[in-house]
């Protein structure tokens, strides 16, 4: 099965995250992730769902998804023509021996070390969900204490903005 | 993927054009002009201080409502007092929600507007939950108004809450919670916007109580903001010129018609555009009367139940003009083995339905009565360039198995009456502009096989959600909508018991419907099935109300306890007589017991799971394909 990323833009009313979420419940579909926040434009959010589903039960969830109300507009963004972003904070073993060699492999990835105690560190890094489990995996030897993710947040490319447009037509 | 209309809620904001003032419209279903989105006159009402619950009962004063079904209780009480004193609104007080329910329904049903409901919280408000998810499936256009605890005890398991907005979810078009009573007019107008406009469904308005008793400002006409509701009105052009073109190369076409067509009052259309194709026509059980049954171009009710004629003329077609139709399971049968050989223009409103079930080779967005006249008018363009195909092969292969299998019955063994020969009698003696409601099972099947139905809006039943004890309230409410209309609801013995407390509420309002029990005894269609696929093995579908039985209850002692004429039919040659005498009586409701045979069985039938090819016109019968033309 593929895995689709869908920009849903939506009213900010109380509910509407229910409303969406339990739509792909409703035909069984797993959310990989889901990331919600306020636009540019007030009383606007953006939800961004990745989700793992063949094309024409996409489509028919995307169909059900436009008759809510309170959803504006859906797009989907193709990787290719959009920029795709993870956000997560790693909680790992760092102690005065090993310390220098995980803010190295921090460093790699142009991750932060954010915090620092006397046996952790924590790092938080911004990238593609590739980039995140290749940070992962090097850190992992360290001793990963806990791990906390974003959902996936994405933009198309270019100067095109997704409310704008829905704003017009609206 | 983003919703391609170019439609607008800017202008549903703007409710400048004056609307047909709905109030003296007849009541009977009309086509509304309605230019603004807020329904009713559009009267200008200045800034007025008054109570929540005063905005509730004046929003529906100004949007022409006229009747409203309920039950009152703690946390609407509220709204009940200025509703008393309400000249506009005639409530009428219900035995139980999910009557209100189908009576809002059937009001609906027979007159095209929003039926209305208004409860309370908690327990109040899960009583409506059935009838809401039938209207839900049924597309049948309602607002629902109940009341929720205040606002400051919401989610603290307070006496009679319920989070029915979150209950209700997929099983509403829209919902709504209100805490705030300055919204109460906005919320209800767009409500009723939304209830009736593009597909139509329920939407649930649930107002807190301290909302209901705060001190608003109250205005007419309130701005609706929908920036995420539009609804696409008109069919691409090129769409409809290409289903043009397919209907000019179809040696086999059909008409599939489904309810999406009484909903859009596109009758009269449906008529044109039928007679140019001059292809056979089907009728779903939504369907049932927007083509006339006596038009010569009818074939019948597709599916399960449906007559040989319609469900061998999708099969072998290869051309479905699919005209608000769903492709619902119970017409395709096995979706894999439907009409194989066709390909498919599918209209309708709803875009998610479209290539839901069965892909679409021309999908056409839109309402089905603007493009019904558009495809007509293309056809005429396409026949004039081409000329119109000749399907006289095609009508002779229809019209010979019409004439081999019609609809029909054998007469019991058990010497009791055929459940069948009634009903097609209660349609014979009563006529086309009698309103027929059905509850769920054999009966339903039967009413709609032998009823012979000209008209739109003349029958009503639960389609999609199969609720049993849909009629009576539902036949309630279609007598309120259309009071000089003779309104029967044909109910089975086990439906009747499900809602028939509401027979208290059509006496007391001088809703005078009549009632015909198909007395057979049992939860018929279960047992039908019991009989074909278990051996025979009737698990718990006896239910003692007929023949030779304890009668428990005995129906006509309990018409009579309501205050009904209760009548009994227990023979053939009663039945024409039994019928008059309900006929003659408009005074109180009438209910009678007809007792017939529990071995009637629906034929024809397309067992579940398998091919409509697989069609049976009784037990392990099926029609001789093979006969020569």
């Amino acid at each position: 099965m593929a895995r689709h990323t869908l920009s849903v833009l939506v009213e900010d009313v109380p509910g509407v995250l229910t409303r969406v979420a339990s739509l792909f419940a409703r035909r069984a579909f797993n959310i990989n992730s889901l990331a919600v926040g306020p636009t540019e434009v007030q009383g606007m959010s953006r939800i961004t769902v990745v989700v793992e589903a063949e094309g024409d039960l996409l489509e028919q969830v995307t169909k059900q998804l436009n008759k809510l109300i309170n959803v504006i507009k859906i797009v989907e963004l193709i990787p290719d023509s959009s920029v795709q972003r993870d956000h997560i904070l790693v909680k790992v073993r760092a102690d005065a021996a090993t310390r220098l060699q995980v803010t190295q492999a921090a460093d790699l990835f142009r991750a932060s070390v954010v915090d620092v105690s006397t046996d952790a560190l924590i790092i938080e890094a911004t990238g593609t969900a590739e980039k995140l489990t290749a940070l992962l995996s090097v850190l992992e030897p360290f001793g990963i204490r806990e791990i906390v993710q974003s959902g996936t947040l994405a933009v198309g490319r270019g100067a095109k903005s997704m409310s704008d447009r829905a704003l017009r037509s609206a | 993927m983003s919703k391609g209309s170019p439609s607008s809620p800017t202008l549903m904001a703007k409710p400048t054009a004056p609307a047909a003032p709905a109030r003296s419209q007849p009541r009977d279903a009309v086509q509304a002009v309605q230019p603004s989105a807020i329904r009713g006159s559009n009267t200008v009402v200045p800034p007025t201080e008054m109570l929540g619950s005063a905005a509730i009962v004046r929003s529906l004063e100004e949007l022409g409502v006229d009747d409203i079904f309920g039950l009152p209780g703690g946390a609407i009480l509220p709204t009940y007092d200025p509703l008393l004193a309400s000249t506009k609104l005639r409530h009428i007080l219900v035995r139980h929600e999910q009557g209100a329910g189908h009576a809002a329904q059937g009001y609906a049903m027979v007159t095209g507007r929003p039926g209305v409901c208004i409860v309370t919280s908690g327990p109040g408000a899960t009583n409506l939950v059935t009838a809401i998810a039938d209207a839900h499936m049924d597309s049948v256009p309602m607002v629902i108004i109940t009341g929720q605890v205040n606002s400051a005890a919401i989610g603290s398991d307070a006496f009679q809450e319920a989070d029915i907005v979150g209950i209700t979810m997929p099983i509403t078009k829209h919902s709504y919670l209100v805490t705030n009573a300055a919204d109460i007019p906005r919320i209800i107008a767009e409500a009723f916007h939304i209830a009736s406009t593009g597909r139509p469904g329920p939407v649930l308005v649930d107002i807190s109580k301290d909302a209901q008793q705060a001190t608003t400002m109250f205005s007419w006409p309130p701005k609706i903001d929908l920036p995420g509701y539009r609804t696409v009105v008109r069919g691409h052009s090129k769409q409809v010129r290409e289903a043009a073109r397919l209907i000019g190369e179809s040696q086999r076409p059909v008409l599939y018609v489904g309810g999406g067509v009484i909903k859009a009052h596109g009758a009269a259309e449906l008529l044109e555009l039928a007679e140019l194709v001059g292809a056979p026509v089907v009728t779903t059980l939504m369907a049932r009367g927007v083509f006339p049954d006596s038009h010569e171009q009818h074939v019948g009710m597709p599916g399960m139940h449906g007559s040989v004629s319609a469900v061998t003329a999708l099969q072998q077609s290869d051309l479905l003009i699919t005209l608000g139709a769903r492709f619902d399971d119970r017409v395709t049968g096995v979706l894999s083995t439907f009409a194989p050989g066709a390909k498919v223009i599918h209209a309708d409103i709803d875009p998610a339905e479209i290539s839901k079930n069965r892909t679409a080779d021309v999908p056409i967005v839109g309402s089905v009565k603007e493009i019904m006249p558009e495809l007509t008018n293309a056809l005429r363009e396409q026949f004039a360039a081409t000329g119109a195909p000749d399907i006289g092969a095609w009508w002779t292969m229809i019209n010979r198995l019409r004439e081999t299998y019609p609809m029909g019955y054998t007469q019991p063994d058990d010497g009791l009456s055929a459940p069948q020969h009634v009903i097609k009698r209660i349609g014979e003696l009563t006529g086309p502009e009698g309103v027929y409601a059905a509850g769920v099972g054999q009966h339903q099947m039967w009413a709609a096989q032998f009823i012979k139905y000209e008209r739109p809006h003349a029958w009503l039943n639960s389609g999609g959600l199969g609720t049993m004890g849909y009629a009576v309230p539902a036949a309630m409410g279609a007598k309120v909508g259309n009071p000089d209309r003779v309104v029967w609801a044909i109910d089975g013995d086990g439906c009747f018991q499900m809602t028939n407390q509401e027979l208290a509420t059509c006496v007391i309002n001088n809703i005078p419907i009549k009632v015909a029990i198909i007395n057979n005894s049992s939860l018929g269609m279960v047992r039908q099935w019991q009989t074909l696929f278990y051996e025979g093995r009737y698990s718990n579908t006896d239910l003692n109300t007929g023949h030779d039985t304890a009668r428990v209850p005995d129906f006509v002692k309990l018409a009579d306890a309501y205050g009904c004429v209760g009548l009994r039919c227990e023979r053939d040659e009663d039945i024409d007589a039994t019928i008059a005498q309900a006929l003659a009586i408009n005074d109180r409701p009438v209910v009678i017991d007809f007792v017939v045979s529990r071995d009637s069985m629906v034929w024809p039938m397309v067992p579940s799971g398998v091919s409509n090819d697989l069609i049976q016109i009784a037990r392990d019968m099926t029609p001789d394909w093979e006969q020569e033309d």
